[in-house]
């Protein structure tokens, strides 16, 4: 049996639901038994609900075959994201950008070059390291190494990240945005270079589960169905 | 993880390292293995996350799973300041790998030299490295983050830059970027030269919220300005970039090309010179330099902190292995840690589990 982790609740499943229905892949979840679903329209699959967030794990440790959740879900929870699963489609939906924001003050600073430059003399004037909030710890400090960003420290924010800056607890934040009036409204701007990551629901093969002769044949009538590449 | 006899080889063969370190004059250290992690963390930067395990601390403060030796070594060495000073160590070392073929925990063995006449302490600390190594006929590279660092400080152009360009040293991406900005070889973007032109620059900014005041981003456009007024980098110091990290050949060949980088660019005499001090006393330790190979961009991109010679073995043929052994000259490093400016410090570290993937293994 091929087992396939999708969003047990909201707009996720939702549109999870109606992207699978779309390609001929009827999905449901069973009245009165909450994570339980029935899946038709294809043999040898098995659904299996589960939180979005506990998806990367799931697909991680093999659990499941194939798993539906955020890119940047996958990208912070899981060290070396790519040797451990294979995105096999974007889905189009749940759209969502980490974006780097800044005080509207620092009419100097548009581009990641004029953070990190910001981060020198910052760390020169204050004695500590510039701070950045975030919940996205992976992402950010993949990103910023990519980019060569130096002296900056990330510090933990697990919500209301726009209000670190006022309350003085950060010096900028990173955080999913999906329009520019919360940060508008908090007296921050992003930068310019473009999001951190472009986050959207993907379906993801998980590279250690079990992939035996049935699993393989499933997944390529299952490809075959969902018309992958 | 490993089974127990490979366990119990790489433990005896990092005792016999040991035995050859203190064998050549070191005294034997042992710091901890669970580290205060602030020291790390403002030397190494947020990058040291990525690679070292953060762990809670006795005291309640973040700690480290010991990721090197050299910041407690260095620590440690500033309390007696002995000149010169030798250490040796063997214990395990702890990172976060990213290749599932890689152990997070393993042996490292390493000597450490403070102090002395800088050319033949770099010879002594190579000279015992390669000793213990031979019987693996490993591939050996060199250089010498010192000429690099010379250059970049002889640049005709204004402070700011040098030190900009000082700071992304051993980041060769943004360093890079940086060069291509202070040449004009990057536009200036049309964000920056709108900023420039404006006669009010402040008259768009927001509330003034966070810890960097409207001072410090006046401050930061003043310098802007100042930048923009200053001529490019020469076309002949950025060509002298690019000639030093492309070097890659035979020392004595490549001590010849950097006397001719110096006659264009006199800030790097002295660099150049300790090169050749370096080679005379390698040559003393009876190192045949003849063949020995110079890489002008050996270094960078590590997060060591070298900034003089350094160097990496590593078994023949063998590229998948991380370096059997690695080391340089990390002056620099010392400074930071509150060392002064007088404290010097070379050193080298031992893999033993790699030389054990070898033919004639310790």
């Amino acid at each position: 049996m091929l087992k396939i982790g999708v969003p047990s609740k909201g707009r996720l499943m939702e549109d999870t639901f109606r992207w699978f229905g779309e390609r001929g892949v009827e999905m449901q979840k069973i009245e009165d038994r909450e994570y339980a679903g029935r899946i038709d329209g294809i043999d040898g699959v098995e659904m299996v609900l589960l939180s979005a967030g506990e998806i990367p794990r799931e697909l991680a440790a093999g659990r499941i075959h194939l798993g539906v959740t955020g890119s940047d879900l996958v990208r912070e929870n899981l060290a070396a994201w790519d040797t451990r699963v294979e995105p096999l489609a974007p889905m189009g939906f749940g759209h969502a950008d980490l974006v780097i924001a800044v005080p509207q003050l620092w009419v100097d600073v548009d581009t990641l070059d004029d953070l990190d430059a910001v981060c020198a003399a910052f760390r020169a004037r204050h004695g500590h390291r510039l701070r950045i909030a975030t919940k996205y710890h992976r992402l950010m400090r993949d990103y910023l190494r990519q980019h060569g960003v130096a002296d900056y420290q990330l510090v933990d924010s697990q919500g209301a990240t726009e209000g670190t800056v006022r309350n003085a607890t950060a010096e900028a934040i990173a955080d999913i945005t999906s329009t520019g009036a919360t940060l508008r409204a908090n007296h921050l701007k992003m930068l310019s270079d473009g999001p951190v990551h472009a986050s959207q629901a993907t379906l993801f093969r998980a590279r250690a589960a079990a992939w035996d002769d049935a699993a393989r044949a499933t997944l390529a009538r299952l490809s075959a169905q969902l018309g992958l590449a | 993880m490993s089974d127990a006899p490979d366990k119990r080889a790489e433990r005896a063969c990092a005792e016999d390292l040991l035995t050859a370190f203190l064998a050549a004059g070191a005294e034997r250290v042992e710091p901890d293995i669970l580290l205060p992690a602030d020291t790390l963390l403002d030397l190494y930067g947020e990058d040291i996350r990525a690679r070292a395990f953060v762990t809670q601390g006795p005291d309640g403060g973040e700690a480290m799973l010991r990721p090197d030796f050299t910041v407690p070594i260095v620590q440690r060495h500033m309390a007696t300041r002995a000149d010169p000073a030798r250490y040796a160590y063997a214990g395990e070392i702890f990172r976060r790998q990213t290749r599932a073929d890689r152990s997070a925990e393993y042996l490292q063995a390493g000597f450490e030299l403070f102090g002395g006449v800088p050319a033949d302490a770099d010879a002594e600390v190579f000279a015992l490295i390669q000793a213990v190594l031979a019987p693996l006929s490993p591939r050996v590279a060199t250089g010498d983050l010192g000429v690099l660092t010379a250059l970049v400080r002889g640049f005709e152009t204004s402070e700011r830059r040098r030190a900009a360009l000082m700071r992304h040293i051993w980041r060769p991406a943004r360093f890079a970027a940086l060069l291509d900005r202070f040449s004009g070889r990057t536009p200036v973007s049309p964000a920056r030269a709108a900023l420039l032109a404006e006669s009010d620059p402040m008259a768009e900014a927001g509330a003034e919220i966070g810890l960097r005041s409207r001072a410090e981003v006046e401050a930061r456009i003043a310098a802007l300005r100042a930048d923009a007024a200053e001529p490019p980098l020469s076309k002949a110091q950025v060509d002298a970039i690019g000639a030093l990290l492309a070097l890659d050949m035979p020392s004595p060949a490549a001590l010849v090309q950097l006397y001719d980088i110096a006659s264009e660019m006199p800030g790097i005499a002295d660099a150049v010179d300790g090169v050749a001090r370096r080679l005379d006393a390698l040559v003393k330790h009876g190192i045949d330099v003849s063949a020995l190979p110079f890489d002008g961009a050996l270094g960078r991109g590590t997060m060591e902190y070298y900034d003089g010679f350094v160097f990496t073995f590593r078994l023949a043929g063998r590229d998948d292995l991380p370096p059997l052994a690695t080391g340089g000259r990390y002056d620099a490093l010392t400074r930071a840690l509150g060392g002064g400016a007088d404290m010097r410090a070379v050193g080298g570290v031992i893999r033993p589990a790699v030389m054990l993937a070898g033919d004639a293994p310790c």
